[in-house]
């Protein structure tokens, strides 16, 4: 069952990415609409997936690359809908969607039958750990989105020369604005994904911190993050510095996180 | 029943003529009467704005029509019909009403979009109410053109965005800052276009007004003028970091802003967004103030082009709008189908026979031991009535329906019987068939 949601949700994120796209060359409004509307359906069916991939394997769904990639296109959806529930940035979509459906295209590509996990794994840790971090990865997934956004815009104001998306995109004081909010709430369910894991990892492996590859990259990814926000609020960091750099971490988070996970395999290769 | 529309405008007359042909308010009421007396016009509306005038009016016919409304505008004026038809246009029937849709839509004004022609045509049309020369399809064509020109304005951003430069200035704002409710402009120097932008800025919640000028006495009178704080020109520079937004103005020779300035100033507002507007020529501000981090200098000729490219955005919304008259004219012609007067009278059979054949059965319910026979003369005396009742009504609905107040007998029998504009055109349909 969960192989005919994906396809579903595979199906209504493409289309909802090509509506965005209609939607970004003409600016009609119903476009927009609609899209909005697909990719909503498309959640839905996304959520099935996951719900029934969760019964068939009998626990939280992220131990290969194909249930990972798409349990964090799954929450990065989830929480572009809350955003836009609060925020009211209907374009966003036009940029999460494409995002959504990479995300969702790459899994299909993979091996997605349930692995049995090694016993020593099996724990309440799992799920909260896995949560956290591809919440933590969300939040950053949708900074480097608006830092994009930024980017754009800016690159219209600075050039003098408006036209296309000038018209459609927010104003930059709240790109940047959504921009740090994401930060504020990206870092510290990194922070908390660190700790988590390094707790589970003691249960599982009896040691808290290994210098495994998954934890130094995301250590690395910490540091670059805590640069950042450390930047944005003493030094006066903003506009185009910290999109851009908000552009290059998530960058090197995605790099990092599947690299590691097609090198090491799954579940960090505590598998092996 | 044929609707009308001679006039001309911008586009199709230069100024000379149109300021001749012009209808003060206080002429059209004579004006519309002589129009349906002298000129066999069954109803009319006069618009007159300085960039155009249109008559638009229901006539038997539309050659005699459209040459009555010329000899009319020709008379009225006393211009020569010689001079004047070059610069007229005529529509009619479905044309025409499209004219109007798009004329009250704003989509035929000079500045696409401009929301003061619906206005204006909806004096036009309460001035034909008083002076009685608004009838059934004059009332309903208008209320439609009404209707389409308020869903253009709302499904589309057709008035969004700004095509004037001081309203483009206040937009790009907007698009630095989102909110100007917590901003802080300054005027430096203060000529009139800076006093346009300030007034656009304040009216769009700015929060300060700052303002400097080589005679200090200016500056202290704009000031109280804008409620601002007047400050001395050669400190000017020292206020800059409390402002996010400066409109540059002077009669300056070279730079009054330079680059290291605005570096200074930045690194005091933690590099905060600051939003230069240079109007003066030549130029008040290097433009090297650009290429500062968060600093946005745009020149006059910038500003000149944002006004191209709003214009241009709004033409892209022309597109969606004038779906949505094509829309508004369907809807308009279904109901004008509905007037003929072969549907209504078969709707108004088939209401009746309806009615009747429900109340029948009703009684033959009730009765016991009704024979076949019975039934028979039953359903002959209530038919009969129903004839007989209808005689009357609608040999005089088909012979009026061919006079001038045609229209108005067939729209009070769908009025009065309750009609479904849908179901006559079904009704004319299936007859057809």
């Amino acid at each position: 069952m969960s192989y005919l949601f994906f396809n579903i949700t595979a199906a209504a994120y493409f289309a909802a990415t090509l509506i965005y796209i209609a939607y970004l060359f003409s600016h009609r409004e119903g476009f927009l609409n609609s899209a909005k509307y697909i990719l909503s359906g498309g959640f839905g069916a996304h959520t099935i997936t996951i719900i029934s991939r969760w019964a068939e394997a009998g626990r939280t769904p992220v131990t290969n690359l194909h249930e990972s990639l798409t349990f964090f296109s799954w929450i990065t959806v989830a929480l572009y809908l809350v955003l836009l529930y609060r925020y009211r940035v209907s374009v966003l979509g036009a940029f999460v969607a494409p995002f959504a459906f990479l995300l969702i295209i790459t899994a299909s590509f993979l091996p997605s039958e349930v692995v049995p996990l090694a016993p020593l794994l099996e724990s309440l840790w799992l799920p909260v750990h896995v949560i956290l971090a591809f919440l933590g990865n969300a939040f950053f997934a949708l900074a480097c989105i608006f830092g994009i956004m930024y980017l754009i815009q800016e690159h219209y104001l600075k050039k003098r020369k408006i036209g296309g998306l000038y018209f459609i995109l927010p104003s930059l004081e709240i790109l940047d604005e959504l921009n740090y909010r994401c930060l504020t709430y990206g870092f510290p369910l990194l922070t908390l994904a660190i700790i988590t894991g390094a707790v589970w990892s003691e249960y599982a492996l009896g040691s808290y911190w290994n210098w495994g590859p998954r934890q130094v990259w995301s250590l690395i990814t910490w540091c670059l993050y805590a640069a950042l926000i450390h930047g944005r609020l003493t030094t006066g960091w903003r506009g185009r510095k910290a999109a851009l750099f908000s552009v290059i971490a998530f960058a090197v988070l995605l790099a990092s996180f599947l690299l590691i996970n097609i090198v090491l395999g799954g579940a960090h290769g505590l598998l092996r | 029943m044929n609707i009308i529309i001679v006039g001309l405008n911008h586009r199709t007359a230069p100024i000379e003529i149109r300021e001749k042909l012009t209808f003060p308010a206080d002429v059209i009421g004579d004006a519309l009467k002589k129009l349906v007396k002298s000129y066999g016009a069954n109803e009319g509306v006069i618009l007159s704005t300085c960039n155009r005038v249109e008559v638009i009016s229901v006539y038997p016919e539309v050659e005699k029509g459209v040459w009555e409304i010329k000899r009319f505008l020709s008379e009225h004026h006393n211009i020569p019909l010689e001079t004047l038809d070059e610069h007229l246009y005529a529509h009619t029937g479905e044309a025409a009403v499209k004219h109007l849709f798009r004329v009250a839509a704003g989509l035929d004004s000079m500045v696409m979009g401009e929301p003061q022609i619906l206005g204006q045509a909806k004096d036009a049309y309460s001035l034909a109410i008083h002076n009685n020369t608004a009838g059934v399809i004059v009332n309903k064509l208008f209320h439609k053109a009404f209707s389409a020109a308020k869903r253009v304005r709302t499904e589309t951003k057709i008035g969004a965005s700004a095509v004037s430069v001081s309203f483009a200035a206040v937009e790009l704002a907007k698009k630095i800052f989102g909110n100007l409710r917590d901003k802080a402009v300054m005027l430096v120097g203060a000529g009139e276009m800076a006093e346009l932008a300030a007034t656009h800025l304040l009216s769009n919640g700015v929060r300060e007004i700052v303002i400097t000028n080589r005679t200090y006495e200016r500056a202290v009178e704009m000031a109280r003028e804008f409620n601002g704080v007047a400050v001395m020109f050669r400190e000017f520079l020292h206020y800059l970091k409390n402002v996010d937004i400066v409109i540059a103005s002077t009669a300056a020779a070279n730079f009054i802003i330079r680059p290291d300035d605005v570096t200074a100033v930045m690194k005091e507002r933690k590099h905060r967004p600051m939003f230069f507007i240079d109007i003066s020529v030549p130029r008040n501000i290097d433009p090297l103030v650009n290429n500062i981090d968060n600093a946005y200098v745009f020149d006059i000729d910038d500003l000149a082009g944002v006004v191209e490219a709003n214009i241009r955005e709004r033409k892209k919304e022309a597109g969606e709008a004038e779906v949505i008259v094509e829309e508004e004219i369907k809807t308009f012609y279904r109901w004008v189908n509905s007037l003929d007067v072969v549907p209504t009278i078969i709707a108004l059979k088939q209401n009746l026979e309806r009615i009747r054949k429900q109340e029948l059965e009703k009684a033959l319910s009730e009765l016991e031991g009704v024979s076949e026979k019975d039934r028979v003369v039953l359903e002959k005396m209530t038919s009969a009535i129903i004839q007989k009742v209808l005689h009357k009504p609608l040999t005089h609905l088909k012979r009026e329906a061919k006079s001038v107040e045609g229209d108005f007998f067939i729209e009070a029998t769908r009025k009065l019987f309750d009609l479904e504009e849908e179901e006559a055109i079904k009704k004319t349909k299936n007859s057809e068939e």
